[in-house]
C-alpha cells in the first residue's frame, strides 16, 4: 500500500545548528513583545484587557498568600485602579502608541522615581512596579505568566523575542523555528549559546499547522519539514546518526586544547552573553573569555551602581581561574535599547547611537564602568573592549576616562589596576585602517561587520542571504585586520557567530586568526573543526 | 489634577482640611497607603495629602501618588479636600491616620 504524501517542506534559514524530529507545536499569540499599533480605539480596549486580567491574576493569587504577601499584591492590585497612572498611558495610546509600548515607557518612568531617595522600603516599592509591569505585559501579549506546558516539542512562532525565548523552559522543548528573525538577531545568538536548534525566517505556515504534527526540524541548512514521509525520515535519521558520531567526537574534545592536524595551538575563548551560562561551563575546557556582553547588567532598566558592577566582573574574574576576560563596555542601541540610556526614534538606529558613540555622549555611565572594571582588573587580567568604533579619537577619550578613573581609584587608596584596553572591528572603517589605532588588542565582531559590509540590517529577514559571511568582501576587511594586527604585534580575536560556526573555522584559520571567542554550547563543535583543519 | 487653592474666600463648595501624625515605624507603607486611598475614593470630594509642611499636595485617591510621598514615620500627613462630603472626608482621613490605619 502506498503512503498518501503530506509532506510540506518550508524554508527558512539555519540560525542555531541543530537536528531534530519531533511534533511541532504553535506558540500561541505571539503578536509578541513588539505589538504593532492598531487603532487607538483598539489599543484602548486592548490596554483596558490586558489591566482586568492581571487584576483578576493578582487578586487569584493574593488567596494563596499570607498577609504579608498579600499586601504587597494589594498595592499592586490598587495601582491598576490607579486613574493617575494610568491616565498618561491612555493619554499615549491615544496618541497612536502600542499599548505595550505605552505601558512600558510610563512605568519605567515610576520605577525610576520610586529608586531614588534614602530610603530602602520605599525604594524596594520600584520591585512591585517592574512586576506589575511584567504582568500586565504579559496579558497584553496574550499570554499567562505562569508557564504553560505546550503539546509538542518543535516550536513553532511567528517571532520571538529574546526576553520570551529566555522565558520558555528549554528542557521541554527541542527546537525552535520562528517566521521573523534573521540568523544574526539576539534571540539567535541565545539559542546558539545554549545549543537550542533554530531556524528563522520561515515560510509562514502558521494558519494551516495541526497541533502536535509530526516535524523535522532541519537547523543544519535551514527547513522545517511537517508530515515528513518515511523515505524522509529514513535519510534523515543517517544524518543524525553521523551527527551523534560527531557529536561524540566533540564531547570528547571538550577538555583538551584545541589542535589543528599540524599541530598548532588555537586558542578558545568563551562568549559570556549572561554571566549564569559560565556556572554549567567548565573553566578548564576554554581558554578565557572572549566576550563578555554588559547589557546584562542594565536589563532591568536601572544603572546599576559601581558596587554591583565590580560584584559582577569579581565573578567572572573568579570563574576564569587566572585567565584572560574581556569585558565589552555597554554597548547599548541598535536593536538593543535601554530605557534612559539609548535615543529614541532614530530613523536608522543600527547606523545611529550606539556603542561609544552613546557612551561617550552620557560619560558618567561609562566611567562609573571603568571604575568599577579597574578594581576587578586587580584580581587578575582582566581587558576592556570598546564597542562600534569609527575612528582613533574614540579609544582616546575612552582612554582619558580610564586614566581619569584610574587617578581617583588612586587618589582614593581603592585596589585596582589597570587594564588593557582593546577594540572590537565591526565597522569597516576601522578594519581597512586598524593600523592608525593605538589599542592593546583588537576583537573582530563579524555580526555587525557583516550588516555594515554588505549593507543588511541585522532584524531585517529579507536580506539575509545577502548578508554572507564568506562574502568576499568580508573575508577581506577581516583577513586586513589580523595583518594589521601582525604588524602592530598585538592579539586579534574574532568573536562574532563566526567563530562559533564549524563550517566558516577554516575560512577563517586560513586567513590567520588563532584566537576564537565562541558561543560556550559550540566549543566542542569548533575543536573537532580546528582539529579537522589543516 | 488641578491644585486646590489653599485659602479661598470665595469658594463655591466646601473646603475641609486636617491634619495627623504617622506612628507605623515603617511610614506610610503598602498596606496603609493602599486603605488611605480606599477610603478616599469611597467620597465624592477631591481630596488631596501632603507629607509635612513643606511637601507637595498630591491626589489622595492615586495610590501611586501617596506611596511616592515615602512619608517616614513621625511625620504628619496634611488632608485638604473640597466639594461634596469634604468636611466628611478629611475627618474621616485624619481618623485612620490617627488610629494608625487599624480597623474601626
Amino acid at each position: 500500500m502506498t503512503e498518501t504524501s503530506q509532506e510540506r517542506i518550508l524554508s527558512g534559514f539555519a540560525a542555531s545548528d541543530g537536528l531534530v524530529v519531533g511534533r511541532a507545536v504553535r506558540l500561541v499569540s505571539t503578536a509578541e513583545l513588539q505589538r504593532l499599533a492598531g487603532s487607538p480605539e483598539e489599543e484602548r480596549s486592548v490596554l483596558a484587557g490586558a489591566i482586568t486580567r492581571a487584576t483578576e491574576e493578582l487578586e487569584a493569587l493574593a488567596e494563596t498568600q499570607d498577609e504579608m504577601g498579600a499586601g504587597i499584591l494589594e498595592f499592586q492590585t490598587a495601582l491598576l485602579e490607579d486613574e493617575d497612572l494610568l491616565a498618561p498611558v491612555y493619554a499615549a495610546v491615544e496618541a497612536g502608541q502600542p499599548a505595550d509600548q505605552a505601558w512600558i515607557r510610563i512605568i519605567d518612568g515610576e520605577v525610576t522615581e520610586y529608586r531614588e531617595g534614602e530610603d530602602d522600603y520605599f525604594k524596594a516599592r520600584a520591585d512591585d512596579l517592574l512586576d506589575l509591569k511584567e504582568r500586565v505585559l504579559a496579558a497584553l501579549h496574550g499570554r499567562e505568566t505562569a508557564q504553560v506546558k505546550l503539546d509538542g516539542d518543535i516550536i513553532i512562532a511567528r517571532d520571538l523575542t529574546p526576553s520570551r525565548f529566555l522565558e520558555l523552559d528549554w528542557s521541554l522543548y527541542r527546537g525552535v523555528a520562528v517566521c521573523g528573525g534573521s540568523p544574526t538577531s539576539h534571540v539567535a545568538i541565545l539559542a546558539r549559546a545554549r545549543g537550542v536548534p533554530l531556524v528563522v525566517g520561515l515560510e509562514d505556515a502558521l494558519e494551516t499547522l495541526q497541533e502536535a504534527c509530526p516535524a523535522v526540524l532541519d537547523a543544519e541548512s535551514g527547513r522545517l519539514i511537517l508530515a515528513p514521509e518515511s523515505a524522509t525520515l529514513e535519510a534523515i535519521g543517517r544524518r543524525l546518526r553521523a551527527r551523534e558520531a560527531d557529536d561524540a567526537a566533540a564531547e570528547s574534545l571538550l577538555g583538551e586544547p584545541a589542535v589543528t592536524a599540524q599541530g598548532e595551538r588555537i586558542e578558545i575563548l568563551i562568549n559570556a552573553d549572561d554571566p549564569k551560562v559560565l556556572a554549567e561551563v567548565p573553566v578548564a575546557n576554554c581558554d578565557g573569555i572572549g566576550l563578555t556582553r554588559t547589557e546584562f547588567l542594565f536589563s532591568d532598566g536601572a544603572l546599576p551602581d559601581e558596587q554591583k558592577q565590580f560584584e559582577v566582573y569579581r565573578d567572572l574574574m573568579t570563574w576564569a581561574e587566572g585567565r584572560p576576560v574581556i569585558v565589552r563596555t555597554l554597548d547599548a542601541g541598535g536593536d538593543k535599547p535601554i530605557p534612559g540610556v539609548t535615543v529614541d526614534d532614530e530613523s536608522n538606529p543600527f547606523l545611529g547611537l550606539r556603542g561609544v558613540r552613546l557612551s561617550l555622549l552620557k560619560p558618567e555611565v561609562l566611567k562609573l564602568q571603568l571604575r568599577a572594571l579597574a578594581r576587578a582588573a586587580a584580581l587578575g587580567p582582566l581587558k576592556i573592549m570598546i564597542p562600534m568604533v569609527t575612528v582613533p579619537e574614540e579609544v582616546e577619550a575612552v582612554r582619558a576616562l580610564l586614566e581619569a578613573a584610574l587617578s581617583e581609584l588612586t587618589a582614593e587608596g581603592v585596589a585596582h589596576a589597570r587594564p588593557q584596553l582593546g577594540m572590537m572591528v565591526e565597522v569597516p572603517a576601522a578594519a581597512l585602517t586598524a593600523d592608525r589605532f593605538k589599542v592593546d588588542f583588537f576583537s573582530i565582531g563579524s555580526n555587525d561587520l557583516i550588516q555594515y559590509t554588505t549593507a543588511c540590517a541585522r532584524d531585517n529577514a529579507a536580506v539575509t542571504r545577502l548578508a554572507d559571511a564568506r562574502n568576499p568582501a568580508v573575508l577581506e576587511l577581516i583577513g586586513r585586520t589580523i595583518e594589521a594586527a601582525a604588524r602592530m604585534g598585538v592579539e586579534v580575536s574574532l568573536c562574532g557567530d563566526m567563530a562559533s560556526d564549524p563550517h566558516h573555522i577554516p575560512a577563517l584559520l586560513e586567513r590567520g586568526l588563532r584566537r576564537l571567542s565562541v558561543a560556550p554550547a559550540q566549543v566542542g563543535r569548533v575543536k573537532l573543526a580546528v582539529r579537522r583543519y589543516g | 489634577m488641578s491644585e486646590l487653592p489653599a485659602e479661598s474666600s470665595d469658594a463655591k463648595e466646601a473646603l475641609a482640611s486636617g491634619a495627623a501624625t504617622i506612628q507605623d515605624p515603617t511610614g506610610l507603607h503598602a498596606r496603609p497607603a493602599v486603605k488611605l486611598t480606599k477610603l478616599a475614593k469611597a467620597h465624592d470630594a477631591t481630596i488631596e495629602i501632603r507629607a509635612g509642611e513643606e511637601g507637595k499636595w498630591v491626589n489622595a485617591k492615586s495610590p501611586n501618588a501617596v506611596m511616592k510621598l515615602k512619608a517616614g514615620s513621625g511625620e504628619i500627613l496634611f488632608v485638604r479636600a473640597q466639594g461634596a462630603q469634604a468636611d466628611e472626608a478629611v475627618k474621616a482621613l485624619v481618623a485612620l491616620i490617627e488610629r494608625d490605619f487599624e480597623a474601626e
